[in-house]
C-alpha cells in the first residue's frame, strides 16, 4: 500500500474506516453525527462490557470475603474495627463525586469549560478525600496489629476494600489525564468518548462502593 | 459505519450506557436526572446507616434490609447516573448487565453454598495442623 | 540490586534444561540473524509487529500457538518416555524436574497453544465473515496479542533462568504457598498468567463488542455464520470467567508476596476456597476452548457437504445454552473435596445436562452431512475424526460427572485420558481443521493435501494409541503425575502409550513437512479465485489474501450463507454483479503501542518474579507512559485512495469472472 494520507482526528470524518468519502469533501451535519454516534456506541458498549468484567472480578474478591469473614484467627473482627462515622464520610465523598462527575460529563458534552473543569476539580478533591480517609483507616488498622497478615478475615477485607481503593486511585490518575487532554486538545470527538468511558468507570466505582459499605462495613458492624 | 453504508440493523440506533441522548440539548435537562439520583441515593444511604445501628428493627432482618437497600441504590445509580433504561434502544446494555448480574450471583451464592458445606464437613484447619505436631 | 537473581538461577548443573535452552537459544539467534541479514526487519516491523490488522494479528497468534505446541509436545514426549522407563527405576528425570515438566506441559498447552490458536482463528475469520473491515478496537487487539506473547516468553525464560512451578497447571495451595514453594517457579507461573490474562480479557471485550455492534448492511444476528455465534459465546465466557482467574491468582500472589492468609494453613486461611474459585474459572475456560472448535466444524462440515448447516436456530440456542450452563457445573472438578451429597448431586446433574446441547450440535452436524456430497479433504477428515473422538470423550465425561464414580476415578489416569480426549479430539482437531480450511485465505495457496491426510491419520491413530491405555490404567488404579511406579500390571499399557506419542510425533513431523512443501510448491497450490472450497460465507468473497480493507465495498447481506446467495445470483446471471462505486477507505493506523507495552510488561513480570523492585517501578512507569503517548495521537487513521481500492478490486473481479466463465463453459 502506498500514498497514504493522514487525517487529523478532529477535522475529517471520524469513523471505523468502513468505506466513505474522499478526504476534503464535507459531510452534511447529520452524516457526520451519524458516524460519530456509531463510534460512540461501539466504544461505550465496549467499555460497559469491560466494566461488567471488572464487577465480576470484584465479586470473586467479595465471595472470598464472605467465606472468610468469620476467620479472625482469635484476632479482631469487623465489629471491633469498623468506624462507621469514617465510612459515612467516605460514602458521602464518593456519592457526591459521582454527582459532580455527572455534571462534568454534561459540561463536556456542552463544551462548557467552566462546568467541565470546575466539576472535574471537585470530583478529584472528593475522590482524593476518599482515598485519604481510606489510607488513614488502613494505616490505623495496621498500627493496632490488625493488618492484612493478622488473619484471613483481615486479608480478605484489605484486599476487597483495597482493590476498590486502587481502582479509585487509578480513576483519579485517569481524571487528571482527561483534564490534561481537554486542556491540550479541546473537546475532540475521541476525547469526549474517553470522558464518557471515565464517567462510566467512576459511576461503576460508586456502585461497587454501595455494595462494599452495605455488606462489609454496615453488616460487619451490626453483626 | 459511514452514512452510505448505514444498515437497517436497529442496533445502530442503540443507546450508549452513560450517555444521555438529550445531552446535546438543554443543560438543565441532563442535570435533573443527576439531581434526582443524588437525592434518592442519599436517602437510601442514610436509611442503610440508620438500620445498621438501630434497635428499633427486628435484628435478624437487618442483613436482608441492608441487601435490599443496597440493591435499590445500585438501581438508582444505574438509572439516573448511567441512564440504563428498559427501552428498545437499550436492549444490548440491559442484556449485558443481566448476564453480568447472573454470573455475579452464581459465583457469590455458589461459592458461599459450596464453602459452607465444605467447612461443615471438613476438620478445621488449626486442628489439622495440630495433628501434624 | 537484582533482587533474588543470582548466577545460581541458571541451571549449569542440570544437563537436560541446559541443553534444551542452548538449542532454543541458538535457534532464536539464527532466525534473528537470518531475518536481519535478509533485510526483512523493517518489513516485519511495519507490516507485522506494529500491525493492528486483525488478519495479521490472527496469523501471529496462530504462529505462537504452533511454536508453543512444539515445546508443549516435547514436554509430553519426555513425560511418556519417563513413565515408560520408570518401572522399578528412577527413569531419567528426577522428580523436581519431572514435576516442572508436567506443570509446564499443561500450562503451555492450555494457555499458550489452545487459547492463542482459537483466538487467532477467531481474529482472522470473524470480521471477514461479518463483512466488516476490522474488529471494534484494533490497537487493543494488538496489545492483547503482545501481552499473550509476553506470558509465553516468561514461561519459556523459566527454563533458562530459574525454574518453573512444580504444582501442576493449576497451583493448588498450600503447596503453592511460599512456605512449601519458596522458589521462583510458582511466581513465573503467576505473573505470566496474570499478564496474558489481561490480554485475553481485552480480546473478550473486543470481540463481544464487534460481534454485537458491527455488522455489514443486512447482517442481522440470525444471518451470522455459526462461527460468529460461537465467537460471541466464547468471548462472553472470557469476559465473565477471566476476571475470576485474575482475582484468584492475585490472592495467591498476595499470600506469597505480602504474607496474606487467603489460602494458608495458618490464621484462618482456606485452601479449599482456591479450588472453588479457580475451577469457577477453569470450567468456563474449557468451554472457551471448545466453542470456537464447534464453530469451525459447523463451517467446515457445511462447506464440504455442499449443504447449508442443518438446524441453524437450534445450533444458536445450543451454543448460548452451553455458554450459560458452563457456569453451573464447576464443582465437578472437586467432587471428592468434601462438599457433601447435596452439593455433589446438584452439580453432577448440571454436568449431565450440559451434555445435551452438545449432543444437539453433533446431531445437527450429522444431519448436515446426510444427503450432501461430502468431499474428503483433510478438513473434513479432522471433522469426522472429531465427531468420533469427542463423543467418546464426552461420554467418559458424563461418566465422571456421576459423583460416586468420580470418587474412584478422580485424579487417576482415567481423568487424564478424558480431558485429553476432549481437548485433542475437540480443540486440537478443530484447530487443525480450521488451519487447513482457512490457510489458503490467509496466504493465497492451499496446503498440500496428501501430507495433510497422512498427518491426520498419524494424529488420529496416535491419539488412540496414546490415550486409550490411560483409560485402562485409570481403572487399574494408576494416579496421575507419577514419576515412577512399581506395579507390573501397568507397564505394558504405558509402553503402548509411549508408542502412541511417537505416532503423534510422526504426525507433527508430517505437518511441518506439509508446511514446508506447500510453501515450496505454492504456485502449484495457488488459490487464484479466493474461494478454493466453494464456500458459503463472506470470507470467501475476498481475494486470497484479502487486502487490508477486506472488502472494497461492504457487502449487502440478504440471508444466511451470504456468499452462497451471491454466487447463486451470479450463476443465474452468468456474470458477476455490477461494479460498485468505489470510494476512499479509512483504516486504523499501525501502532507500536502493543509491542512496546508488552516489552515493559515482560520486564515488569521478570522483575516481580525476582523481586527487583526498582525495575518493577520503572517498567510500570514505562507501560503507563506508552498509554499516554498512544492517547495523545492526533492521526489515528490512514486513507486508502479510491483509485487503489478500485484497482485491487477490479483485479479480483477479473479473476472471479474468469473462474465463473470456466464453470459456465464446463457445465
Amino acid at each position: 500500500m502506498s500514498a497514504f494520507q493522514g487525517t487529523a482526528g478532529d477535522s475529517g470524518p471520524d469513523r471505523l474506516g468502513h468505506g466513505g468519502t474522499a478526504p476534503g469533501r464535507l459531510h452534511g451535519a447529520e452524516h457526520a453525527v451519524g458516524e460519530l454516534m456509531a463510534k460512540r456506541i461501539v466504544v461505550g458498549y465496549g467499555f460497559w462490557i469491560f466494566l461488567l468484567s471488572d464487577i465480576i472480578m470484584f465479586s470473586a474478591f467479595f465471595a472470598s470475603y464472605a467465606v472468610l469473614v468469620g476467620q479472625t484467627a482469635g484476632g479482631p473482627s469487623g465489629r471491633d474495627l469498623f468506624d462507621l462515622r469514617n465510612t459515612g464520610i467516605e460514602t458521602a465523598c464518593l456519592l457526591l463525586s459521582s454527582f459532580t462527575c455527572g455534571i462534568a460529563s454534561i459540561g463536556a458534552q456542552a463544551h462548557r469549560g467552566s462546568w467541565f473543569y470546575g466539576a472535574m476539580a471537585i470530583t478529584f478533591i472528593l475522590g482524593a478525600g476518599f482515598i485519604g480517609l481510606e489510607a488513614r483507616e488502613f494505616a490505623g488498622l495496621a498500627a493496632q496489629g490488625a493488618g492484612p497478615t493478622r488473619s484471613a478475615f483481615l486479608s480478605a477485607f484489605f484486599t476487597l476494600v483495597g482493590c476498590h481503593g486502587l481502582h479509585v486511585s487509578g480513576g483519579l490518575l485517569w481524571l487528571l489525564t482527561m483534564v490534561a487532554q481537554v486542556f491540550a486538545k479541546g473537546y475532540r470527538a475521541d476525547i469526549l468518548r474517553r470522558i464518557l468511558c471515565f464517567s462510566l468507570f467512576w459511576h461503576a466505582l460508586d456502585i461497587i462502593w454501595v455494595a462494599l459499605f452495605s455488606m462489609v462495613y454496615l453488616m460487619g458492624a451490626a453483626a | 459505519m459511514s452514512h452510505a453504508e448505514q444498515h437497517s440493523d436497529p442496533n445502530l440506533a442503540d443507546a450508549v450506557p452513560g450517555y444521555e441522548r438529550h445531552a446535546g440539548e438543554e443543560f438543565s435537562e441532563g442535570l435533573g436526572s443527576y439531581l434526582i439520583g443524588l437525592g434518592l441515593a442519599t436517602l437510601l444511604t442514610i436509611v442503610s446507616f440508620f438500620i445498621a445501628r438501630t434497635t428499633l428493627v427486628w435484628q435478624p432482618s437487618i442483613p436482608v434490609a441492608l441487601a435490599v437497600l443496597a440493591i435499590a441504590q445500585m438501581g438508582v445509580h444505574l438509572v439516573f447516573f448511567l441512564h440504563i433504561t428498559t427501552g428498545p434502544d437499550n436492549v444490548n446494555n440491559v442484556m449485558a448487565l443481566a448476564f453480568g448480574v447472573l454470573i455475579v450471583f452464581l459465583v457469590v451464592v455458589g461459592s458461599l453454598w459450596i464453602m459452607a458445606h465444605m467447612n461443615q464437613n471438613m476438620m478445621p484447619m488449626d486442628q489439622i495442623m495440630q495433628m501434624q505436631r | 540490586m537484582l533482587g533474588k537473581l543470582t548466577w545460581d538461577a541458571i541451571p549449569f548443573d542440570q544437563p537436560i534444561p541446559l541443553f534444551a535452552a542452548a538449542v532454543v537459544g541458538i535457534a532464536i539467534i539464527c532466525v534473528l540473524a537470518w531475518v536481519t541479514l535478509k533485510g526483512w526487519m523493517p518489513y516485519l516491523w511495519r507490516e507485522w509487529i506494529t500491525s493492528v490488522d486483525h488478519k495479521r494479528i490472527g496469523i501471529m497468534y496462530t504462529l505462537l500457538a504452533l511454536v508453543m505446541l512444539l515445546r508443549g509436545f516435547a514436554d509430553a514426549i519426555m513425560m511418556r518416555s519417563q513413565q515408560a522407563l520408570a518401572f522399578r527405576s528412577d527413569g531419567y528425570l528426577p522428580p523436581e524436574h519431572y514435576d516442572q515438566i508436567f506443570s509446564a506441559h499443561g500450562t503451555l498447552m492450555i494457555f499458550f497453544v489452545a487459547m492463542p490458536f482459537m483466538i487467532g482463528l477467531m481474529n482472522f475469520v470473524m470480521p471477514l465473515q461479518l463483512g466488516i473491515r476490522d474488529v471494534a478496537f484494533p490497537t487493543l487487539n494488538s496489545v492483547s496479542f503482545w501481552l499473550t506473547a509476553t506470558g509465553a516468553l516468561l514461561v519459556n525464560i523459566s527454563l533458562v533462568v530459574g525454574e518453573f512451578a512444580r504444582t501442576g497447571w493449576l497451583p493448588f495451595p498450600p503447596l503453592s504457598e511460599i512456605t512449601y514453594s519458596p522458589g521462583v517457579g510458582v511466581d513465573y507461573y503467576l505473573w505470566s498468567l496474570q499478564i496474558s490474562g489481561v490480554g485475553t480479557l481485552l480480546t473478550g471485550v473486543n470481540f463481544v463488542t464487534t460481534v454485537l455492534k458491527i455488522h455489514a448492511p443486512g447482517m442481522t444476528y440470525m444471518r451470522m455464520p455459526m462461527f460468529c455465534w460461537t465467537t460471541l459465546a466464547t468471548n462472553l465466557l472470557i469476559v465473565a470467567a477471566f476476571p475470576i482467574l485474575t482475582a484468584t491468582l492475585a490472592m495467591l500472589i498476595l499470600d506469597r508476596y505480602l504474607g496474606f492468609h487467603f489460602f494458608t494453613n495458618e490464621a484462618g486461611g482456606n485452601m479449599m476456597m482456591f479450588m472453588n474459585l479457580i475451577w469457577a474459572w477453569g470450567h468456563p475456560e474449557v468451554y472457551i476452548l471448545i466453542l470456537p472448535a464447534f464453530g469451525i466444524f459447523s463451517e467446515v462440515i457445511s462447506t464440504f457437504s455442499g449443504k447449508p448447516l442443518f438446524g441453524y436456530r437450534s445450533m444458536v440456542m445450543a451454543t448460548m445454552a452451553i455458554c450459560i450452563l458452563s457456569f453451573t457445573v464447576w464443582l465437578h472438578h472437586f467432587f471428592t473435596m468434601g462438599a457433601g451429597a447435596d452439593v455433589n448431586a446438584l452439580f453432577g446433574i448440571a454436568s449431565m445436562i450440559i451434555a445435551v446441547p452438545t449432543g444437539v450440535k453433533i446431531f445437527n452436524w450429522l444431519f448436515t452431512m446426510y444427503g450432501g456430497r461430502v468431499a474428503f479433504s483433510p478438513s473434513i477428515l479432522w471433522s469426522i475424526g472429531f465427531m468420533v473422538t469427542f463423543v467418546i470423550g464426552g461420554m467418559t465425561g458424563v461418566l465422571l460427572a456421576v459423583p460416586p464414580a468420580d470418587f474412584v476415578l478422580h485424579n487417576s489416569l482415567f481423568l487424564v485420558a478424558h480431558f485429553h480426549n476432549v481437548i485433542i479430539g475437540g480443540v486440537l482437531f478443530g484447530a487443525f481443521a480450521g488451519y487447513t480450511y482457512w490457510f489458503p485465505k490467509a496466504f493465497g495457496f492451499r496446503l498440500h493435501e496428501g501430507l495433510g491426510k497422512a498427518a491426520f491419520w498419524c494424529w488420529f491413530i496416535g491419539f488412540y494409541l496414546a490415550f486409550t491405555p490411560l483409560y485402562v490404567l485409570g481403572l487399574l488404579g494408576m494416579t496421575r503425575r507419577m514419576q515412577h511406579y512399581d506395579v507390573a500390571e501397568w507397564r505394558p499399557w504405558l509402553l503402548v502409550a509411549a508408542l502412541g506419542a511417537a505416532v503423534i510425533l510422526a504426525g507433527i513431523i508430517l505437518q511441518i513437512a506439509q508446511l514446508a512443501v506447500s510453501i515450496r510448491r505454492r504456485d502449484a497450490l495457488r488459490d487464484a479465485t479466493g474461494d478454493p472450497w466453494n464456500g458459503r460465507s463472506l470470507e470467501w468473497a475476498t481475494p486470497s489474501p484479502p487486502p487490508a480493507f477486506n472488502f472494497a465495498v461492504l457487502p449487502h447481506v440478504e440471508g444466511e450463507d451470504a456468499y452462497w446467495i451471491e454466487k447463486q445470483h451470479e450463476r443465474r446471471e452468468g456474470k458477476p454483479g455490477q461494479e460498485p462505486a468505489y470510494a476512499a477507505i479509512e483504516m486504523p493506523r499501525n501502532s507500536a503501542t502493543g509491542f512496546i507495552c508488552a516489552f515493559f510488561a515482560t520486564f515488569m513480570g521478570f522483575a516481580l518474579i525476582w523481586h527487583i523492585w526498582w525495575m518493577v517501578f520503572l517498567a510500570g512507569l514505562g507501560a503507563y507512559a506508552t498509554f499516554v503517548v498512544f492517547a495523545w495521537r492526533d492521526r489515528v487513521e490512514d486513507i486508502i485512495p479510491a483509485e487503489l481500492v478500485a484497482r485491487i478490486d477490479r483485479a479480483y473481479r477479473q479473476t472471479r469472472s474468469e473462474a465463473l466463465a470456466r464453470t459456465q463453459a464446463a457445465s
